[in-house]
């Protein structure tokens, strides 16, 4: 294993982040307070509580989870895609290290600036709103696991795109709107029956539902349906992975 | 010299069907210079993309230090460094960071000491915490080089290191290759450039479609590939070649208006002074001259035609 070429690459990407620093912290805080303006002050004054939970309180785990999503594809699928696009990929491929040890690095590195944002946006809520989390650890595993599991899912993205647009497509299209709909915002069963169901098809539900779980101790569905969820979607990521990486796929010619 | 890069029927065919590589065979000494010639498209990257993991070969074996790159892949590619064609480098990253995070890459500890001396070695020191963007090309190109050193490989190879580069920074590139030879660097350098070969290049090998022409030390390729041929234009036709110039061997165009010497660059008496004086002697009087020498596409053509590699 060539740990010093895994820590390289995660150093250099993290590297990036930190040159963005303003960026990558004051965006999600403006954000973050944003949502609590609308959906908690002017929304949220005409929805006092969602299943015993003040709607202020009731939003931060989806908004959470809403940002470390998206946080944690795009910036596993632009680390990434830019060294392809630049053409620095070259340097990885004749390097003496395995695809393993690129995966571990790039999306160690994605992972963990999700991780941040995350953290950002809890600090950032607290200011807002009372939170109690009743389960800390699985609070943290959950918030670990979430991270690891979408870069993962962002990397394929990345070694899937070939344009800027490609790599936009995916995140925009599918993974936005299945996190808008996975109860971000509202608790399933404020859904009419029919569209209840419907939603159990949503993978996204069950992370926001066990997320969610960990903070109130209550939860959409059955935290033991959350856990299997994260862990196939974890699953079906590596697998890919290993697919792509077996083969070459769009990477080595 | 022992070898420390031996191929063995490496071919490469892309998924589009072309063939870039056709069984190359090829063996590379330690310490040596050797320059891979070819017009674009020859497969010169394609081969060593192949041999440094960029490319994956569809057969035949490579070994470098005697390792297989593709059973022992980690311990090849340790030894192996790589100069790209294209410039390839993040703008906004420093030249010190990218230079480190190359040696990591290749599973080295940190040594700030030795990257000194390679940034040394290439004029680079005074631009360590320069970004990448603030350079000049020729700098960067040198930044790519000190990537490719920085963990100290026993093999370097440069892919067109001199590819849209000025004369005085091909000059200078030469100058870096030469002094990477006397560190001990076995060097592989593509090329399109008959000069750069010429200047540089201990061996050189022609690779043409994929197939490896020939290998030959570059004192007696440039002895075969140095004829030359001076065109010389008269202001007045002649009829006949005159007696006095026989020797010469030259050819009198049908109009009687051009002369054209052919003559070895190489040799210490090209003739031409004598030819010259001789012309003076006769009375002929000279309205231009030219000189021309025979391009690698017709050496190549010459080459085909000989029956591969005479």
């Amino acid at each position: 294993m060539n740990l010093r070429a895994i820590w390289a690459i995660y150093k250099y990407e993290m590297a990036r982040f930190f040159r963005t620093l303003l960026q990558s912290f004051v965006s999600p805080v403006l954000s973050t307070s944003l949502y609590f303006v609308v959906f908690g002050a002017a929304i949220g004054s005409r929805i006092s509580e969602v299943e015993g939970v003040a709607y202020g309180a009731f939003i931060v785990p989806g908004l959470v989870m809403l940002s470390v999503m998206t946080q944690s594809i795009t910036n596993a699928a632009f680390g990434i895609y830019f060294p392809k696009f630049i053409g620095t990929i070259y340097e990885l491929l004749s390097a003496p290290v395995s695809f393993f040890e690129v995966v571990l690095g790039y999306v160690g590195a994605a992972a963990t600036k999700a991780m941040f944002i995350g953290v950002v946006i809890l600090v950032t809520s607290s200011l807002f709103v009372d939170l109690d989390i009743a389960h800390p650890l699985a609070m943290v595993a959950f918030l670990v696991l979430t991270c690891l599991s979408f870069s993962l899912f962002g990397f394929i993205i990345g070694i899937w795109a070939q344009n800027f647009e490609q790599l936009q497509l995916i995140p925009l299209l599918i993974v936005t709107p299945l996190v808008f709909l996975g109860g971000s915002f509202y608790s399933i069963s404020m859904l009419p029956p029919a569209w209840q169901t419907i939603t159990l098809f949503n993978p996204v539900v069950y992370l926001i539902s066990g997320f969610r779980w960990s903070f109130f101790g209550q939860a959409d569905v059955a935290i033991g349906l959350s856990l299997l969820a994260i862990a196939a979607f974890t699953t079906i990521c590596l697998v890919l992975i290993w697919a792509i990486f077996k083969t070459g796929y769009r990477i080595r010619a | 010299m022992p070898a420390i890069v031996e191929i063995d029927s490496l071919t490469k065919t892309y998924d589009d069907g072309f063939q870039a590589l056709k069984g190359v065979s090829l063996t590379i000494e330690e310490g040596e210079i050797l320059a891979l010639l070819g017009p674009n498209g020859a497969g010169k990257t394609t081969l060593i993309s192949a041999l440094c993991g960029i490319v994956a070969p569809t057969g035949g074996h490579a070994r470098v230090g005697g390792l297989d790159i593709a059973a022992d892949y980690r311990a090849a590619r340790a030894i192996i460094g790589l100069v790209p064609q294209e410039i390839t480098l993040e703008p906004f990253e420093k030249v010190i960071d990218t230079v480190r995070f190359s040696r990591g890459l290749f599973g080295r500890p940190r040594d700030d000491a030795l990257i000194e001396r390679v940034l040394r070695q290439l004029s680079l020191w005074d631009k360590r915490d320069s970004r990448i963007m603030q350079l000049s090309g020729g700098m960067k190109r040198r930044v790519l080089i000190a990537k490719a050193l920085c963990h100290e490989p026993r093999v370097l190879f440069l892919d067109e290191p001199t590819a849209g580069v000025d004369v005085e920074l091909r000059r200078d590139m030469w100058r870096v290759v030469e002094g990477l030879k006397q560190s001990g660097v076995t060097i592989i350098l593509t090329t399109h450039y008959i000069e750069e070969a010429e200047a540089i290049a201990d061996r050189v090998a022609v690779i043409h479609r994929g197939e490896i022409l020939l290998v030959e030390e570059k004192d007696a390729l440039m002895r075969r590939m140095g004829q030359k041929c001076l065109r010389i234009e008269l202001t007045e036709p002649i009829a006949a070649e005159p007696e006095a110039l026989a020797d010469f061997g030259l050819v009198l165009s049908d109009d009687g208006r051009v002369l054209s010497y052919t003559y070895d660059r190489q040799a210490e008496r090209t003739g031409i002074t004598r030819l010259l004086r001789t012309l003076a002697d006769e009375g002929i009087a000279l309205a231009d001259l030219q000189t021309a020498q025979s391009s690698l596409e017709e050496i190549f053509v010459g080459l085909v035609s000989d029956g591969k590699a005479a």
